[in-house]
């Protein structure tokens, strides 16, 4: 158990000792998509071989969380403590371990593995969100306190009251990064200031949106800084008890969130009088179903309580009225995963990236027809043609760039022709899509967007909870709509329907997710007109 | 009734201990039973209503409600094919609509010799290596339509 600062400083000045004894590293990255192409098999080997080699006491073979290059997986880097320089390896197999631990023994890297780190993708970035991602070992606290983990979460008990951490993340100008943009520090200090015994704080880790794996990627790479996030926002609102709701698709970031809250409890930095300080917190891990409506608030406490995730009336508000009835605080994982850097670095500090009115930075997942598939963490503001071709790396297979799809189901299409847009919450808004929670889909030259709006209402169709009629029915119908116009068998009447209905389902849903429903097919109507003409038949 | 004499209905009590038998400790119960027997059976609906008091109409209500619990048994072998934004714009659905022909099966559906499921996911979050199945549990990343059918034969024979 420790209770001061000095006792967190000794673990990680030991750790840092402990790290120091092995002059290099080989960090193996353990996220899902290298997982998938063998990561821990890799791992495994690579262990074998530096042993064999006989040169473990210099190089230790380790996992760490995601890297951002999908793409290229599985990434292996080899870092030298000593001198800070790191290459980075791409499309390792298992047949490369033995020739990569070769390498680290003779000194020479291997050429035809190696990645260029001073091209876009990697230069381009700001990484603060994701700045242990791929560095720390995930299963380790040890390791994350040696990174300067918890430091944030003992002086702020220490030193500030919960009225000076909310003024300095208000100051921050920080916006909830699940899509929605609501200022942090000012959800926060609406709960503070409620009077109850009992206040909640959770966690939405649900990630239901299709083609996003930023929370994911979060809470697999460093669970810690997540937990810590959440603890700073229990002691600014007078909250004890915290959840994290996560999708059971899920299971590697269970584990890892279930494995650090263990380790955080058995150290004392979850649990009774945290830092020696009077402040309580504990938190649980919650499973969720695999229901798309549940990211919605009053959905996901409602599923925490055990019930179907029907969204209900607001107000009142979570702030008032969340979870078992008492004042609660839901934010995103990423927003929770800013909290700490904020605190260390000073609001202004983070004022320093992005723009005036979306300070910081935003994690995107980019997939679809991009060369660079995987996860970036950029300035907001950033235009979207420094993201899809600097980073991104361009359209796959020298096709043509056709749209930008962001916000899942509930955002929009971004014709190519708008590449100067300035990525932010406002900006997005502006041109009919939406932040959401940071997934880019890029579509090219051969996508159907009549069959992209498809995709997207049958989706919402079958994540309508049903208790609302224009949400139950109108995506149902929608979706008949749109399959007339993929059969090049629809009327005239039926494309003003179609923009009728859009119009009615907006405005009548009682959620967000009929409320935003209609998006992708307003979008496609905007941009991409002519394919939906095409889809009518001749009188 | 008494509680069912199978040993495996004591992880499920376990977890309802973990949280006080409360009635939210629903959808945990629910996920550790399906994760001990593989999918929801009415007995299994039944014991955990009864243990939480709860009306079965409630507890089948939550369970037909998320997608990731299975109220019948899955085949031998599971192929299911992702769905999601990333996967579908790189012809996912050509994939499924393959197996669904080879197989004489549609999504969500079992072959009659109870040899292999298939089943489709919203989004598995491995969206760098669309297309993707997860056939019997491994990832199958950048996938062709060959590919899909080729996975599934080796996985059968």
């Amino acid at each position: 158990m420790i209770t001061t600062l000095e006792e967190l400083e000794e673990i990680a000045n030991k750790k840092q000792c402990e790290n120091n004894e092995c002059r290099e590293e080989l960090r193996v990255c353990i996220g899902s998509s290298c997982l998938s192409l063998g990561a821990k098999e890799i791992e495994k080997d690579l262990k074998k071989s530096v042993k064999d080699r006989g040169i473990e006491h210099r190089c230790r073979v380790k996992g760490v969380g995601c890297n951002g290059l999908c793409a290229a997986g599985v990434l292996v880097s080899h870092y030298d403590n000593e001198s800070g320089e790191e290459v980075l390896y791409e499309k390792i197999t298992e047949e490369d371990t033995d020739k990569l631990a070769k390498a680290v023994e003779s000194q020479k890297p291997l050429e035809e593995h190696r990645s260029d780190m001073s091209r876009g993708f990697f230069a381009k970035q700001k990484k603060i969100v994701l700045e242990n991602a791929g560095y720390i070992d995930p299963d380790d606290i040890e390791d994350y306190i040696a990174h300067g983990g918890y430091r944030a979460l003992f002086t702020t008990l220490n030193d500030a009251t919960p009225m000076e951490v909310i003024s300095q993340i208000k100051q921050s100008g920080l916006r909830g990064r699940g899509g929605g943009g609501y200022p942090t520090g000012l959800k926060w200090e609406t709960v503070a200031k409620v009077d109850a015994e009992k206040k909640y704080i959770v966690c939405n880790g649900d990630e239901g949106d299709p083609g996003a794996f930023m929370d994911r990627a979060i809470m697999e790479a460093d669970p810690h800084r997540v937990i810590e996030g959440m603890a700073l926002a229990g002691y600014a609102c007078g909250a004890a008890k915290g959840y994290i709701y996560v999708r059971a698709e899920y299971p590697t970031a269970v584990e890892k969130l279930n494995k650090a809250i263990k380790q955080a409890n058995r150290l004392g930095i979850l649990g009774n009088k945290i830092a020696d300080s009077g402040f309580d917190f504990e938190l649980e891990v919650r499973l969720g179903g695999g229901a798309f409506v549940c990211g919605e608030a009053t959905a996901l406490v409602t599923s925490i309580e055990g019930n179907r995730g029907n969204p209900r009336q607001k107000p009142p508000h979570l702030s008032d009225h969340g979870l078992w009835g008492e004042p609660t605080v839901l934010n995103n994982v990423e927003t929770f995963a800013n909290i700490v850097p904020i605190l260390n670095n000073g609001a202004q500090w983070y004022r320093g990236f992005g723009t005036e009115k979306s300070p910081g930075t935003k994690v995107f997942a980019l997939t679809g027809h991009i060369e660079n598939t995987g996860l970036v963490e950029v300035p907001m503001g950033m235009k979207l043609s420094e993201l899809i071709y600097d980073i991104g790396g361009g359209v796959s297979e020298g096709r043509n760039l056709k749209a930008i799809q962001t916000g899942g189901p509930s955002g929009g299409c971004i014709p190519a022709d708008m590449l100067d847009l300035e990525v932010d919450y406002d900006s997005l808004k502006k041109v009919g899509s939406m932040m959401g929670s940071g997934g880019v889909i890029v579509t090219d030259d051969s996508s159907n967007m009549v069959e992209v709006a498809r995709f997207f209402m049958e989706f919402c169709k079958s994540e309508s909870c049903g208790k609302c009629v224009p949400c139950r029915v109108g995506t149902t119908e929608m979706t008949d709509i749109l399959d007339k116009f993929i059969n090049k068998e629809a009327t005239k009447e039926d494309f003003e329907l179609l923009k009728e209905m859009c119009e009615v389902v907006k405005e009548s849903s009682l959620c967000g997710l009929g409320q935003t429903a209609p998006n992708p097919v307003l979008s496609t109507i905007k941009y991409f007109e002519e394919e939906y003409i095409k889809g009518i038949k001749d009188d | 009734m008494s509680a069912p004499t199978d040993a495996r209905y004591k992880m499920v009590e376990r977890t309802m201990k973990k949280l006080g038998y409360k009635r939210s400790a629903l959808i945990e119960s629910l996920h550790t039973a399906q994760e001990t027997f593989g999918y929801l059976d009415k007995p299994a609906l039944k014991f955990i209503a009864k243990r939480l008091r709860l009306p079965l109409a409630k507890v089948y209500g939550v369970a037909t409600f998320y997608h990731y619990f299975r109220l019948k048994p899955k085949g031998e072998h599971n192929v299911v094919v992702c769905m999601g934004t990333a996967c579908y714009i790189k012809g996912a659905k050509e994939i499924l609509h393959r197996l669904e022909k080879r197989y004489g099966i549609g999504a969500g559906e079992t072959t009659e010799d109870g040899k292999l499921s298939l089943l489709t996911a919203r989004c598995v979050g491995s969206c760098s290596l669309a297309p993707i199945a997860i056939c019997d549990n491994k990832p199958k990343g950048k996938l062709t339509v060959e590919d899909a059918v080729e996975n599934i034969e080796k996985a059968l024979s």
